[in-house]
């Protein structure tokens, strides 16, 4: 136990010692949390405050083009800049000045109308009920119309989609509202008389989990503060790392091979050390997210009664994060082995763990990897005790796989050095 | 004391044996000089001793122990100071000594009174406190020394205690080497430097090739060998005069 505690108070030593050092530990992932909270935050915002520059060319000048140029206008997502000619939105578009432009074909609204007044007074023919009848009147063909969307090259395929869904729900109405519109003009003169009740009869309503008959509205902060504080606690494993291997390049650890400690005993000393730090990392993430977020216009995080069980999960991820560090600074024998990979396998576990990308929208393979990866295992913990307001027994399988992968890698690192250094 | 049996060490990757068959005797309270040209095998036959590397063949016992056997005892029983420094550099002189005292189940008063009556011996008083990235090589082979009998060592091994230093921080070095040895510990040690070894030891072997080539006291050494003046002589005439660069 002595010679735990003269490890822990050595590794102390050493990090204090080193001002750079502990500043990048701290301030880096507070830097990281802030700034992708704020950029999350404005992709949620976008959707009702920054509005998207949008060119639009209508070569309609119809009703439709009117009821597209409403719809968007009205959608708050895009501010609509109507150019003349479709080559120069194109090349705007095309270099990157602009993000998407929407081209609306001539005589859109005019053959629209007349296709569909023609397919109504098809159907009421059918059932003799129309008052024009044309025995053998010969069809008029009409050929598709395409609505064209120009995007940037380098816009991203999730916002490609989500404007072409946009235009597409838009138009299904026109065409739906045009086809309500033959009918009633088929069925009656008096304009003002409602044949048909258009309005939606299928609506969607989200139902929130609650907490003491509160809605638990997730925002960019709770999710982002749970995801990123995960991937600042990982990043441990590369100062962890680096730290093992500068004791076998610098020879103390050749020194401590021929005293009598345990192997255990110096990676004991480690944990204790680098656990506090992750737990003093944590803890200055959720004041951020408490104290700066509110006062630089982002939501206040929300740990009311739920901050005993978000230390739980901070010490077991910060074990399992130490644990990947004691092994790789015991494989790796130079810092241009250990930071690089570490560096690089946090960024992969984050991946699988469904920091970046939610893991339900993962292919298959992706999905069952995630499952083994202890950052996945985290940040459900931290999310079930965020989001899904649940208790100590839900959080208990996710601790446990974090603790058990704690034991392993640093089993692992025992028996390596173990064998490597056997006599 | 130490008792070598056709100990044997080839590293992975190599053709050649870097301790080869070596049989030696070291007794209780000599200083025991391992000398040869770079690459004789003297480092390496330090390294089998102080369990830092796994023999390929033979057998040692240290006063008795194995380290298959008796592995903590044989560490609490020998201490090593290694070529490299093998301190923590931006810890101090104090600090770095109290942790490496502490790993040898040190503490308390008794571990700071002999740390600080060390660092008196050795001239180092005034630098308790310094950093030792802050000190010249001298002043960290002699903390490097500290740190390896602190807990009172019965055997010593000493890997080029006195590369890099100047004399006097050498002179210090060798009187206090001689101050253990005379209350009791057993010293081994390898340099390149032939005139301090004839001063110092009281036996010594010259190794090349792994192999031992000659041993015994110095003076018993270059009596033996014809037109041997000093060691320096019967090292030369012993191990030739060519050069002993290899990567």
């Amino acid at each position: 136990m002595r010679k735990l505690l003269a490890s822990t108070y050595k590794e102390f030593l050493l990090l204090t010692r080193d001002i750079g050092g502990i500043a990048i530990l701290f301030i880096m992932p507070l830097v990281l949390i802030v700034t992708i909270t704020i950029i999350q935050d404005s992709t949620f915002k976008s959707v009702s405050e920054t509005k998207i520059p949008i060119l639009l060319v209508d070569n309609d000048k119809g009703s439709v083009s009117e009821t597209i140029i409403k719809g968007l206008k009205e959608s708050n997502i895009f501010e609509v800049i109507k150019i003349a000619i479709e080559e120069d939105a194109k090349n705007l578009v095309f270099k990157g000045k602009n993000q998407l432009a929407i081209v609306i074909p001539e005589n859109l609204s005019s053959d629209l109308e007349k296709k569909i007044n023609q397919n109504v007074e098809g159907i009421l023919d059918r059932f003799g009920l129309d008052e024009d009848e044309v025995e053998n009147q010969p069809k008029e063909i009409f050929t598709a119309k395409e609505v064209k969307l120009y995007f940037d090259p380098a816009t991203q395929f999730s916002f490609k989609n989500s404007v072409k869904n946009e235009v597409d729900k838009m138009i299904s109405k026109i065409e739906t509202q045009s086809i309500y519109n033959a009918f009633q003009k088929q069925i009656t003169d008096d304009p003002s008389e409602i044949v048909f009740e258009t309005e939606n009869f299928i609506s969607f309503k989200e139902i929130l989990p609650k907490n003491k008959d509160e809605n638990i509205i997730p925002n960019s902060v709770q999710h982002n503060v749970p995801a990123w504080t995960l991937f600042a606690i990982f990043f441990i494993i590369v100062p962890l790392s680096i730290n093992i291997v500068k004791e076998k390049s610098q020879g103390t650890f050749v020194r401590l091979r021929t005293n009598p400690v345990s192997y255990l005993t110096v990676l004991g000393g480690k944990t204790v050390i680098y656990l506090i730090v992750c737990l003093i990392q944590f803890v200055l993430m959720l004041l951020i997210g408490i104290y700066l977020f509110p006062a630089i216009g982002l939501p206040t995080l929300n740990v009311s009664g739920k901050f005993s069980l978000l230390f739980l999960v901070a010490i077991f991820a910060g074990l399992a994060a130490i644990g990947l560090g004691l092994l790789l600074g015991t494989i790796a024998k130079t810092q241009e082995q250990s930071a690089p990979f570490g560096a690089t396998f946090v960024v992969i576990l984050a991946a699988l763990g469904g920091v970046w990308v939610p893991v339900f929208i993962m292919p298959e393979f992706m999905q069952t990897l995630s499952k083994i990866s202890p950052m996945n295992w985290g940040l459900n913990a931290f999310y079930d005790v965020f989001l899904r307001n649940s208790s100590l027994l839900e959080i208990v399988p996710e601790i446990t796989l974090l603790f058990l992968f704690f034991i392993i890698t640093t089993l692992i690192a025992i028996v390596y050095n173990e064998k490597k250094n056997a006599v | 004391m130490i008792e070598i049996k056709q100990l044997s060490k080839k590293y992975k990757g190599t053709d050649i044996f870097s301790v080869s068959d070596l049989d030696l005797c070291i007794s209780e309270k000599d200083i025991f000089g391992l000398l040869g040209p770079n690459g004789a095998g003297k480092t390496t036959l330090i390294s089998l001793l102080c369990s830092l590397i796994k023999p390929t063949s033979g057998s040692f016992v240290i006063n008795g122990l194995t380290y298959k056997k008796n592995k903590n005892q044989l560490k609490q029983l020998i201490g090593i100071v290694p070529q490299e420094y093998a301190l923590y550099p931006t810890l101090t002189a104090f600090e770095n000594l109290m942790y490496f005292g502490s790993m040898y189940g040190l503490k308390g008063n008794k571990l700071k009174l002999k740390i600080k009556a060390a660092l008196q011996t050795l001239g180092l008083s005034q630098f308790s406190n310094k950093k030792i990235n802050t000190f010249s090589g001298g002043m960290k082979r002699r903390i490097n020394l500290i740190a390896s009998i602190l807990h009172n060592p019965k055997v010593l091994f000493l890997d080029e205690p006195t590369v890099g230093v100047d004399v006097q921080s050498k002179n210090v070095i060798i009187n206090y080497l001689k101050e253990l040895n005379e209350k009791g510990t057993t010293i081994i040690y390898t340099s390149h430097h032939l005139n301090e070894a004839e001063a110092f030891c009281t036996k010594v072997a010259i190794i090349d090739h792994g192999r031992i080539i000659t041993q015994g006291p110095p003076k018993s050494l270059i009596s033996d060998q014809k037109n041997a003046n000093n060691l320096e002589d019967v090292f030369l005439a012993l191990t030739g005069h060519a050069l002993r660069d290899h990567a």
